[in-house]
């Protein structure tokens, strides 16, 4: 095989030497080059506006100008009950639809892994909410949840559970965890399909081991499948906490926070105050707090990682 | 044998795919639905599953009504197709480093990357807004594509390194010995073999690409015109009368552009985006 460089004619002599210096370029040097564009984009798109976000969380920034606050945005915000509401709906909503996340992605994988005809089918069918923009998915819902021409409102009034047309979104519990069943909706299918990856990756020996000391499927599943797959279920449960933490088109469109803030999770209360009422400064500060919370869980997860994978001794 | 399954086990475990189906499929169910019922009859309460004149009416008519939808159809594809492209030129240099060469920094500088993916854009908006407005850029194609390929470069890396990993040195060693450079064995040898990877995670970048626009869209364009489909559809919401069973039309006409990539390519997708889940 040759190079560029000996193909290329008239550069006689100092051709040996450039050569060497091309091959002897340092792994080190040529792989920060492959990654230096990449980072750069980061830089400037993500990692300085993080950085002006903090900065701002100082100030009391609005359209016309910005002024020097110190801490407070941040105090304003330790001494409201309403935020600190926020936070804890915040955390029930993730927990409730990371849970519910997750134990739907299990059963519908074991479901999916089952040796029955017709599987790869299913397998396909299950991925469209994953795959089309949540906000289309999002009209879809907003539909079935009308209390006058929607199917759900409609199935509850022939079965006489109520009276009369309901308005899912209209109340404050009921708008809260209609809110969470199309989160879970959005996120159920790529759970499943990764746990179902996994357990296909579960060495069939394992199970043909157990089987013919008479172990049946359950106790399969219990022993065998769940201690396999638990590196994926863990790491999964972090990718999920973070996207459903951060899940905002959703109740945008939904609810747009309400009724009467029900639905106000952390990040629609950033967008309102920041984008929808103009107050940058408020809203760099509860970005920052955002930030601050996901980065903890984060660190505590991924302790926790470590911990599962070296119960289960992967890498 | 093992796997076998008695008469009663198997309609258990299809009577619970059904159900689990019916849960994943029904929004589209009733979108379907209620595209195909005439616009007097969607409003008919109590509920009726059943209107004897379903007609495919509203989509013919929803062109007239929303005079924009081929427009905004063209620029999700559009925006997508432009995220996708100039993602995968940060990503696959990049994604190539990780893979196979030892460098300084490098679990760091990948952790940093992966950080990214703990921030929605929603976090960085206000600070994003004004960069994009000192850049001149609100209310353009970029406004949208630059902050779209920011939160796709990271998931990209990842993918294609998982990929990447698997090609085997052996291919790459031998170019070295024959005194190939860097660049060119990676131009040469490593993308072609590739190939099967690049259009994996190229078609992951794109739905991700054409799934994301709505957040970006509503708050950085205001032009109508550049609208992708998710953001043009919302603003149909808050009209007057809505024309609902045209706007289930638009809405599923919207996502047949991602829907048949994927029908085309789902096994392979799947397989990639889930590699990570795999034990080596």
């Amino acid at each position: 095989m040759m190079t560029e460089a000996t193909q290329a004619p008239g550069q006689g002599a100092a051709l040996p030497a450039v050569r060497q210096k091309v091959k002897s370029l340092p792994e080190s040097v040529f792989a920060w080059v492959l990654i230096g564009p990449a980072m750069l984009f980061i830089a400037v798109i993500v990692a300085w506006p993080l950085a002006e976000t903090i900065r701002l969380s100082f100030m009391e920034a609005g359209l016309g100008g910005e002024e020097y606050v110190g801490l407070a945005n941040y105090q304003e915000l330790a001494e409201s009950r309403k935020f600190l509401q926020t936070i804890v709906r915040t955390f029930y909503w993730m927990f409730l639809s990371v849970g519910l996340k997750l134990v739907l992605g299990l059963i519908g994988a074991t479901l999916l892994n089952a040796a029955v005809p017709g599987r790869g089918l299913f397998r396909v069918l299950v991925m469209p909410p994953w795959i089309i923009p949540m906000a289309i998915g999002m009209i879809g819902w907003l539909w079935l949840y009308n209390g006058y021409f929607g199917v759900l409102s409609g199935a509850m009034m022939s079965l006489g559970i109520t009276d009369g047309p309901f308005e899912f979104l209209a109340y404050k519990s009921s708008a809260f965890y209609s809110a969470v069943v199309a989160d879970v909706w959005v996120g159920t299918p790529m759970v499943t399909l990764f746990f179902l990856a996994a357990m296909q990756g579960v060495s069939r020996d394992l199970y043909e081991a157990a089987w013919v000391d008479g172990a049946g499927r359950w106790y399969r599943f219990r022993r065998i499948t769940i201690p396999q797959i638990m590196p994926v279920i863990v790491s999964m449960s972090l990718l999920s906490a973070i996207f459903t933490f951060n899940s905002f088109e959703i109740i945008w469109i939904l609810t747009e926070g309400g009724p009467r803030g029900a639905t106000t999770t952390l990040i629609v209360d950033t967008y309102k105050t920041a984008i929808s009422n103009f107050k940058f400064g408020e809203g760099s500060a509860r970005a920052v707090i955002i930030v601050i919370l996901l980065g903890a869980f984060s660190l505590l997860y991924l302790n926790l990682l470590k911990v599962v994978n070296r119960k289960y001794g992967t890498k | 044998m093992m796997d076998k399954y008695t008469k009663l086990q198997m309609a258990g475990i299809y009577a619970a795919i059904t159900v689990f189906l019916i849960f994943i499929l029904l929004p589209f169910f009733e979108m379907f639905m209620a595209s195909l019922r005439p616009l007097e009859h969607l409003f008919r309460s109590p509920y009726q599953f059943w209107s004897d004149d379903f007609s495919f009416q509203a989509y013919s008519d929803m062109w007239d009504t929303v005079p924009l939808l081929g427009r905004y159809i063209f620029n999700s594809v559009f925006i997508a197709t432009a995220v996708t492209l100039i993602t995968m030129v940060f990503v696959v240099p990049a994604a190539y480093a990780y893979a196979r060469l030892d460098f300084p920094f490098k679990n760091g500088s990948l952790a940093i990357f992966l950080g990214v993916n703990m921030f929605t854009g929603a976090v960085l908006l206000i600070p994003l807004y004004r960069v994009l407005r000192s850049l001149s850029l609100l209310n353009t194609y970029w406004a949208m594509i630059i902050p779209g390929v920011a939160f796709l470069i990271p998931t990209g890396i990842w993918l294609l390194r998982s990929y990447l990993e698997k090609i085997p040195r052996e291919l790459e060693e031998a170019a070295f010995v024959d005194g190939a450079s860097r660049m060119y064995t990676l131009r040469r040898v490593v993308l072609p073999l590739a190939t099967p990877g690049l259009i994996v995670v190229g078609t992951a970048v794109f739905i991700g690409a054409y799934a994301q626009q709505f957040l970006f869209a509503i708050t950085f364009n205001q032009q109508r015109e550049l609208q992708p489909l998710p953001a043009g559809l919302f603003e149909f919401i808050g009209y007057q009368d809505v024309t609902w069973n045209q706007m289930m039309a638009a809405a599923l006409t919207g996502i047949l552009p991602v829907m048949v990539i994927f029908l085309f390519l789902q096994k392979y997708l799947v397989a990639g985006l889930t590699a990570g889940a795999v034990k080596e």
